[in-house]
C-alpha cells in the first residue's frame, strides 16, 4: 500500500512553496513513496524510554557575550537582494490599495 | 622540473621545496593553472575555470601579507558551499545565481591567515544533496581515475574537490560531509578524506544542509596533509554556537604527532549490514588492509547501524527542508522574473546599484508614513502575488533532488507524521550513537569500507534516488553519532583499476588516532608509489 499519494505530495509541495504538476508530480510521488516505505523499517526498532538525540555535543544554551561587534553594513546586505532600493528589499505588492 | 610535477606534490612536499628555495609560489600556481586550463574542460572539477589573473593577484597579496605562513603559496580549492568573500557561492544551485558572499567563512579566514591561495568554485551536488556530483545545476564532474572509454562519477557531494585533488588541479581541498560527502568521493578518487568530529571545525560560513550533521573537512593526497589542514582549520569559534569548547587542535599539533601511534591500538571490525551490496573486490581490499596493519582486531557489534540510512533520510531531510526555506527570492540569489509573480518589473541592474533607480527617488520624496498609512492586513490578490513569486522562484531555482529532499523533510515534519518519523528518527539516532559508545569501550578505532562499491557510472543511479542513498551505507552513521572518520586508499579494483577506500572511525575528538593510523598504513603500503600508480590524466 502506498504511504503517500499524489494528492498528499501536491499539498506538501504547496506548504514547501514548490509547484508540482502532471508527470513530475506522479514521478516524484512514486519516488517519495518508495523512500518512505524504506524508512518504515524504523517502526520495528524498540525505542521505549530512549531519549531523542537532536544534537551530539553536550552543549545547551550557548550564549555569546552581550556586546556590540562589527557586522555587515545594511548597504552590503540590501545590495545582495535581487530587487532592492536601499534601505529596503523589494517584493511583489502585498497590500491592496 | 617537468610540467605538472609541482601540481602533483603534497602540501608538505611543497613546503620543503619552498623552504629550500627549490621552487616559488608563482611556479606552483602556474603549474596548477596550466593543468586547470588543460583538464577542467574534460573533468569539470570546477564550476568554471578560475580567472588566472585574479588568482595571481591573490597569490601576490598573500605572499606579501603572510610570507611565512604554514600554507603560504599553497593552492587549495574550496567546495562551492563554503563562503569566500567576493566569490560566487552557488552551492551548484540555480537558486543562488548571482550571489557573491560578503564575508569569509571561519575556515577560510584560518586558511588565509596561513597564506593559502584559495581557488573557488569546486563543483558539488546541489546543496550537497547527492553521492555522485550529478545533481549540480552546472554540469557533472567526471572521475579522473576512470578509463577514458568507461567514465565514472567522482562520488559526491564533494566530487569537484575530490576530482581536483586527484587530477592535480589543486594541491588540497576543503569539502563538507553530512552523510559521507567527503569520504565517499575521496574513496572513489583514491585520495584521503577526513570528516572531523561534529563541532571540531567551525561551520560559520558553511551553507547549511543539515545543521546537526554537517561538518567541514579536508580532501588531500595523504594523511600528513590532512593533519596539516586540520591543525589550521580546527578550533573553537564563538560565531558557531555548536563549535566545541574543547582544546582543538591539540598541542602538539596533529602533524607533529603523526608518527606516535600508540602500540596498544586495537581495531574493531563490525559485522556489516547491507553486506549483500558489498562488492567482493572491496571486501578483499579492506580485509587485506587490516592484515597489513598487523594490529589486534576485535569483533564489535553495531546492532542499529542497519537503520542508519532510514534514520539519516528523516533527520537530514527534515533539517534541510527547514534550512532551505530561506531561499525565497527576496534576500539574495535568484528571483523568478517570469510568470505571474513578477511584482515589480524593473531592470535588475538598476536595483543592484540600490540608490540610482527612479523608484529610489520617488521613495525619497515620499512623505514619512503616518499611522493611517501603515500596512493593513494583506489583501488577497496582493498576497497571492508574493506567494506566486515564492512558488516560481523555488520551483525554477531548485533541482530535482533538492525538491525531493525538501518534500520529504516537509512531510516528516508535518503535523500528524512528526512522531512517527522525525521523533522516531531522533530516538534511533540515540541508539546508533550508543552502539558506537559501547564499541569504543572494546577497541580504539573501527574499520570498515568507505563505500560498498567502487565509483559507479554516470546515470547509473540518478533515476533511482533510494539506490543512490544506499550507496552511503557505511559513511552515514559517523555523522549521526558525530564521530570523526577518515577514508584512505587501500587498493585498486583488479578489473577496473579504480581505487578502493578503507574507512577508519574513532571516538569523538580522536582525529589524532585516525591520522596516526592512516599515516602508519600509508608507510606500510608505500603510498607515494601506489598513488603514482593510480590512473591519472597526463
Amino acid at each position: 500500500m502506498a504511504v503517500v499519494t499524489s494528492d498528499i505530495v501536491r499539498q506538501v509541495a504547496l506548504l514547501a512553496r514548490l509547484r508540482l504538476e502532471g508527470q513530475d508530480l506522479i514521478r516524484i510521488a512514486a519516488q517519495l513513496d518508495e523512500i518512505l516505505q524504506y524508512v518504515q523499517q524504523l517502526q520495528a526498532v524498540t525505542t521505549e524510554g530512549v531519549e531523542p538525540t537532536s544534537h551530539v555535543l553536550p552543549l545547551t544554551n550557548v550564549l555569546r557575550k552581550d556586546e556590540p561587534c562589527p557586522s555587515l553594513s545594511p548597504e552590503t546586505v540590501t545590495a545582495l537582494a535581487p530587487s532592492a532600493q536601499h534601505p529596503f528589499v523589494k517584493v511583489p505588492k502585498v497590500i491592496d490599495t | 622540473m617537468p610540467s605538472s610535477t609541482l601540481a602533483s606534490k603534497t602540501i608538505h612536499e611543497l613546503q620543503a621545496l619552498l623552504a629550500g628555495r627549490k621552487t616559488s609560489p608563482e611556479e606552483i600556481l602556474n603549474d596548477v593553472l596550466a593543468r586547470i586550463t588543460r583538464l577542467n574542460p574534460t573533468f569539470h572539477a570546477y564550476l568554471e575555470a578560475p580567472d588566472p589573473d585574479r588568482l595571481r593577484r591573490q597569490l601576490a597579496a598573500q605572499v606579501n601579507a603572510v610570507p611565512n605562513g604554514r600554507l603560504t603559496g599553497i593552492p587549495i580549492t574550496v567546495k562551492n558551499n563554503i563562503c569566500i568573500a567576493g566569490e560566487e557561492i552557488r552551492c551548484a544551485s540555480r537558486i543562488l545565481s548571482g550571489f557573491r558572499s560578503p564575508y569569509d567563512a571561519t575556515v577560510i579566514e584560518r586558511l588565509r591567515r596561513e597564506g593559502a591561495v584559495l581557488i573557488p568554485g569546486a563543483n558539488m551536488d546541489e546543496f550537497a544533496f547527492g553521492s555522485s556530483t550529478e545533481n549540480s545545476a552546472f554540469g557533472v564532474t567526471l572521475n579522473p581515475r576512470a578509463k577514458k572509454d568507461d567514465p565514472r562519477v567522482p562520488g559526491g557531494s564533494s566530487g569537484g574537490s575530490a576530482a581536483a585533488v586527484a587530477s592535480d588541479l589543486a594541491i588540497a581541498a576543503l569539502g563538507s560531509d553530512t552523510g559521507g560527502s567527503i569520504r565517499q568521493p575521496a574513496a572513489f578518487c583514491g585520495i584521503v578524506g577526513l570528516k572531523p568530529t561534529y563541532g571540531c571545525v567551525s561551520r560559520y560560513g558553511l551553507v547549511a544542509f543539515a545543521s546537526s550533521l554537517d561538518q567541514i573537512g579536508s580532501l588531500t593526497k595523504d594523511a600528513r596533509d590532512a593533519a596539516i589542514l586540520l591543525s589550521v582549520i580546527a578550533g573553537h569559534d564563538p560565531r558557531d554556537s555548536t563549535s566545541a569548547p574543547n582544546e582543538v587542535p591539540p598541542r602538539p599539533r596533529y602533524e607533529d604527532v603523526l608518527d606516535r601511534l600508540p602500540k596498544d591500538v586495537t581495531i574493531g571490525t563490525p559485522t556489516l549490514s547491507g553486506a549483500e551490496a558489498l562488492e567482493q573486490n572491496v571486501r578483499v581490499a579492506v580485509d587485506g588492509a587490516l592484515e597489513t596493519l598487523e594490529l589486534e582486531r576485535v569483533p564489535v557489534e553495531l546492532p542499529h547501524i542497519g537503520k542508519a540510512i532510514a534514520t539519516y533520510y528523516i533527520i537530514a531531510t527534515a533539517e534541510a527542508s527547514s534550512n532551505l526555506a530561506r531561499y525565497d527570492g527576496v534576500k539574495y540569489g535568484y528571483r523568478a522574473t517570469s510568470g505571474s509573480g513578477l511584482g515589480i518589473p524593473r531592470p535588475a541592474s538598476d536595483d543592484r546599484r540600490g540608490g540610482q533607480g527612479s523608484g529610489q527617488e520617488r521613495l525619497a520624496h515620499s512623505p514619512e508614513p503616518t499611522p493611517a498609512r501603515l500596512p493593513r492586513s494583506p489583501g488577497r490578490a496582493a498576497q497571492s502575488a508574493l506567494r506566486e513569486m515564492y512558488l516560481d522562484t523555488r520551483t525554477k531555482g531548485f533541482g530535482a533532488e533538492a525538491k525531493r529532499r525538501i518534500l520529504l523533510g516537509t512531510y516528516v515534519l508535518s503535523q500528524g507524521y512528526y512522531d512517527a518519523y522525525y521523533l522516531k528518527g531522533m530516538k534511533v539516532r540515540t541508539l546508533i550513537k550508543r552502539d558506537f559508545d559501547e564499541a569504543f569501550k572494546r577497541c580504539s578505532l573501527i574499520a570498515m569500507p568507505t563505500s560498498p562499491t567502487v565509483a559507479f557510472r554516470p546515470g547509473e543511479k540518478l533515476e533511482d534516488p533510494l539506490q543512490m542513498y544506499l550507496s552511503d551505507i557505511y559513511t552515514i552513521s559517523a555523522n549521526l553519532a558525530g564521530i570523526p572518520a577518515i577514508s584512505i586508499c587501500c587498493g585498486k579494483d583488479p578489473t577496473s583499476g579504480l581505487p578502493i577506500g578503507l574507512q577508519l572511525l574513532a571516538p569523538p575528538f580522536r582525529e589524532d588516532l585516525l591520522l596516526q593510523l592512516a599515516h602508519a598504513y600509508e608507510q606500510r603500503i608505500e603510498w607515494p608509489r601506489m598513488r603514482a600508480s593510480l590512473r591519472s590524466p597526463a
